[in-house]
């Protein structure tokens, strides 16, 4: 027996009125369906969102965040598909782990999620972790990121982008040299100058994104660089593609929209790493967005119990929720401010990500395919505060956004709906 | 305007000055009636420090009980972290015992900011010092002691050339001491290797000088910093030696002063690193005075926030 909808009066991202009809869970041009008839007026269809860069917390953190409350916040925030950063404990640094996340995230079937393997043994930046095993797994990992720790051992990153040409991987680096960041907190600058507040410069994502750009070019492998912070990083990336090195490049939300500014008070809630910067850096990675250098925006949805923020400034953890509010931000970041179409934003966050992370399933609307979507409604504000993850900290509180996300499918199926 | 004293910048030249004046008060009215005063009869304040400070702590119990205020010692060192109670906990504790002003002293820059903006407790909060951040009641005693000694006792400080040596990157007492003697009109010197001042030192709107001995003879007060022999096993100068040859106010740079210059350190010093030791023991040197007005502006911050005046 055939499970079947189809959905009406939807318009896409060129503004046009269309229905789309969804057959076992695929896109389908069947026009004989007409069991599940469902008016969607004002609501647009994207593609699903797709993150590259998400932590859920578990194994290990479940105070923070689940497998099965990370699925949900995605899905609320639109995403049909997220990967899972390994700073997990343990540390998802084997093909057991990675199996484990991979599984949980079909068991409770609310958004797929693919699990990023460590490049070294518990991303301590030592040894290589088994890469191959992971990515012949049943979670056929082929993203590997140390994120949290930057892998500074020149070689070290030299080793790991040689060894995952074998399979088309990708190595994510969290560009930070460790050295000059010891017990960093901010912005290097003037606020951390005035805070008294240890300054985390921007050479010292720079410097890492420098050497690495060209340890890809020299193996010629593929980099990725995660969470892009500084005006800088985004020269040196925009050198690197202009010569032709295959590295790609994220940026979130949340260095898109706020400066450092906002740390001034001293609450944790804009604790975060990298740190926020300035607004040139914000105007110049939102050009990189514009122009290609940066590829995608990734959330780094990072949630913490609230005894971690609720708390002196030095003594809070690092991180934000994200995936709620992701388009909300990013709209209001670059559509709003007249920066890119709107298309060119889903790109960003669906179409380029599932293609750097070779997620056949996702980011794209064809016929055949399976039907991963969402329904947004563009016109509508909301204010933000966490409904869907087990943290709540989130910078955006109380902060009006636009965008609503009401309703997201994973393989034809409603796994979310703004009105429950 | 606040209920707090957590920075510098939550003062205006006005109000600073109303907290100078009312020392000056204090101190005329501690001699003619004997040492204690009923002031702050029945108020209870808690001296929370995190962080080992004897000389802080005690200046602050010797204001306070010279108000005539319950004074309750709350040492809560290394209880910050995880092993211990936190900042929210130790709140709600000082909240639920009626404390109706909380001195506090902790490594973590911004602490006294949080304490005071989350509503844990409702007494005033006093930083005594944050990280590296600021120690604001240190820079009122200094500006407290400048202006007794060199300008009668009254006013701004206007026209006072006035160095700050050392390590500035690591010193909450620069900072407030910065932001304190331009708001009364003072000209500040930084004089620092370039590895212990901040980055962006620039917009400060100070001077900076890497030279020591340059323009000596033209200050009015050379205010000396503790340095931590830590500093140099991170390698922001090499050995001790070549920082005390450089940055060290010693008898050579001593003899160069202006004749009427003051020396000033906030202590505890290491004799022999940044001050040598007959530059602690000169005729220069108001050290000792800055800990006995120490308490006489702590009186005053004491008193004007606990009788209820808005700083």
């Amino acid at each position: 027996m055939s499970i079947s909808s189809r959905l009406i009066n939807l318009r896409n991202l060129e503004g046009g009125y269309i229905s789309i009809s969804i057959e076992n869970g695929y896109f389908t041009n069947s026009n004989n369906l007409t069991s599940n008839e469902e008016d969607c007026s004002g609501l647009t269809i994207i593609p699903g969102l797709v993150d590259l860069h998400t932590h859920l917390r578990e194994p290990g953190f479940e105070d923070a965040e689940t497998i099965l409350t990370g699925s949900q916040t995605a899905a609320a925030g639109g995403f049909t598909a997220v990967s899972a950063m390994p700073n997990t404990d343990p540390i998802a640094d084997t093909a057991g782990v990675v199996e484990q996340i991979y599984r949980l995230g079909q068991t409770h079937g609310i958004c797929d999620v693919f699990p990023i393997g460590a490049i070294t043994v518990g991303s301590r930046g030592e040894q290589l972790a088994e890469i191959r095993a992971m990515n012949t797994s049943a979670a056929q990992t082929r993203i590997f990121s140390d994120d949290g720790n930057c892998l500074s051992s020149a070689i070290l990153m030299r080793r790991a982008l040689e060894y995952v040409k074998s399979f088309d991987g990708v190595i994510a680096q969290h560009a930070q040299d460790p050295q000059l960041t010891v017990d960093s907190q901010v912005n290097e600058g003037v606020i951390s100058s005035r805070l008294g507040l240890k300054g985390w410069p921007a050479v010292a994502e720079e410097a890492i994104i420098a050497r690495d750009v060209l340890l890809a070019e020299h193996v010629k492998s593929r980099l990725h660089i995660c969470h892009v912070s500084t005006a800088g990083s985004v020269e040196i990336i925009r050198w690197a593609k202009a010569r032709g090195i295959q590295v790609t490049a994220e940026v979130t939300p949340h260095h898109l929209l706020l400066t450092e500014d906002l740390v001034e008070n001293y609450d944790p809630l804009f604790k975060v790493n990298p740190p926020l910067r300035t607004q040139r850096d914000v105007e110049a990675l939102r050009s990189a967005l514009v122009d290609g250098t940066i590829d995608v925006i990734a959330t780094d949805h990072a949630p913490h119990p609230i005894e971690r923020k609720e708390c002196e400034w030095a003594n809070a953890a690092f991180g934000m929720l994200g995936l709620e509010s992701a388009l909300s931000v990013s709209f209001k970041a670059m559509v709003e401010s007249k920066l890119i179409p709107l298309p060119k934003l889903i790109e960003k966050m669906s179409v380029r990500p599932a293609e750097i992370a070779g997620y056949k399933d996702h980011g794209s609307i064809e016929v055949g395919k399976p039907a991963n979507f969402t329904l947004v409604n563009f016109e509508k504000n909301w204010v933000s505060r966490p409904r869907m993850s087990k943290s709540s900290n989130d910078p955006y509180l109380g902060m009006t956004l636009p965008v609503i996300v009401q309703a997201t499918y994973l393989r034809g199926r409603k796994v979310y709906s703004r009105n429950g | 305007m606040s209920q707090h004293l957590l920075s510098i910048s939550d003062l205006t030249k006005l109000s600073a000055l109303h907290i100078l004046d009312t020392a000056a008060n204090l101190a005329k009215a501690t001699e003619t009636m004997m040492k204690k005063l009923p002031t702050l009869r029945g108020r209870t304040i808690v001296n929370l420090f995190f962080e080992d400070s004897t000389r802080t702590r005690i200046s602050f119990e010797a204001a306070a009980k010279r108000l005539s205020a319950d004074v309750i010692n709350f040492s809560a060192k290394g209880s910050s972290l995880s092993k211990g109670e936190s900042l929210k906990d130790t709140a709600i504790t000082l909240q639920a015992m009626g404390a109706d002003g909380v001195v506090i002293r902790h490594p973590a820059s911004g602490a006294p900011k949080r304490l005071a903006d989350q509503k844990w407790m409702s007494g005033s909060v006093i930083n005594a010092g944050d990280g590296t951040h600021e120690h604001p009641t240190q820079a009122l005693l200094d500006a407290f002691t400048i202006r007794e000694r060199l300008l009668g006792g009254e006013g701004d400080l206007r026209g006072m050339r006035i160095a700050i040596v050392g390590d500035i990157l690591h010193s909450r007492v620069a900072r407030s001491n910065i932001l304190l003697l331009k708001m009364l009109g003072a000209d500040v010197t930084l004089i620092a290797p370039a590895t212990l001042l901040p980055v962006n030192i620039n917009n400060w709107g100070v001077d900076v000088s890497f030279d020591f001995d340059k323009e000596i003879s033209s200050f009015d007060v050379v205010m000396m910093l503790r340095v931590q022999r830590e500093r140099m096993v991170e390698s922001f100068f090499p050995s001790e030696r070549e920082y005390a040859r450089n940055y060290g106010l010693n008898s050579e740079r001593l003899s160069k002063l202006k004749e009427k210059a003051l020396v000033m350190h906030p202590g505890p010093m290491n004799r022999g690193l940044e001050i040598s030791a007959d530059a602690a023991d000169s005729i220069h040197s108001v050290i000792p005075e800055q800990v006995k007005n120490g308490v006489l502006v702590r009186m005053a911050v004491l008193y004007l926030l606990l009788s209820g005046e808005q700083l």
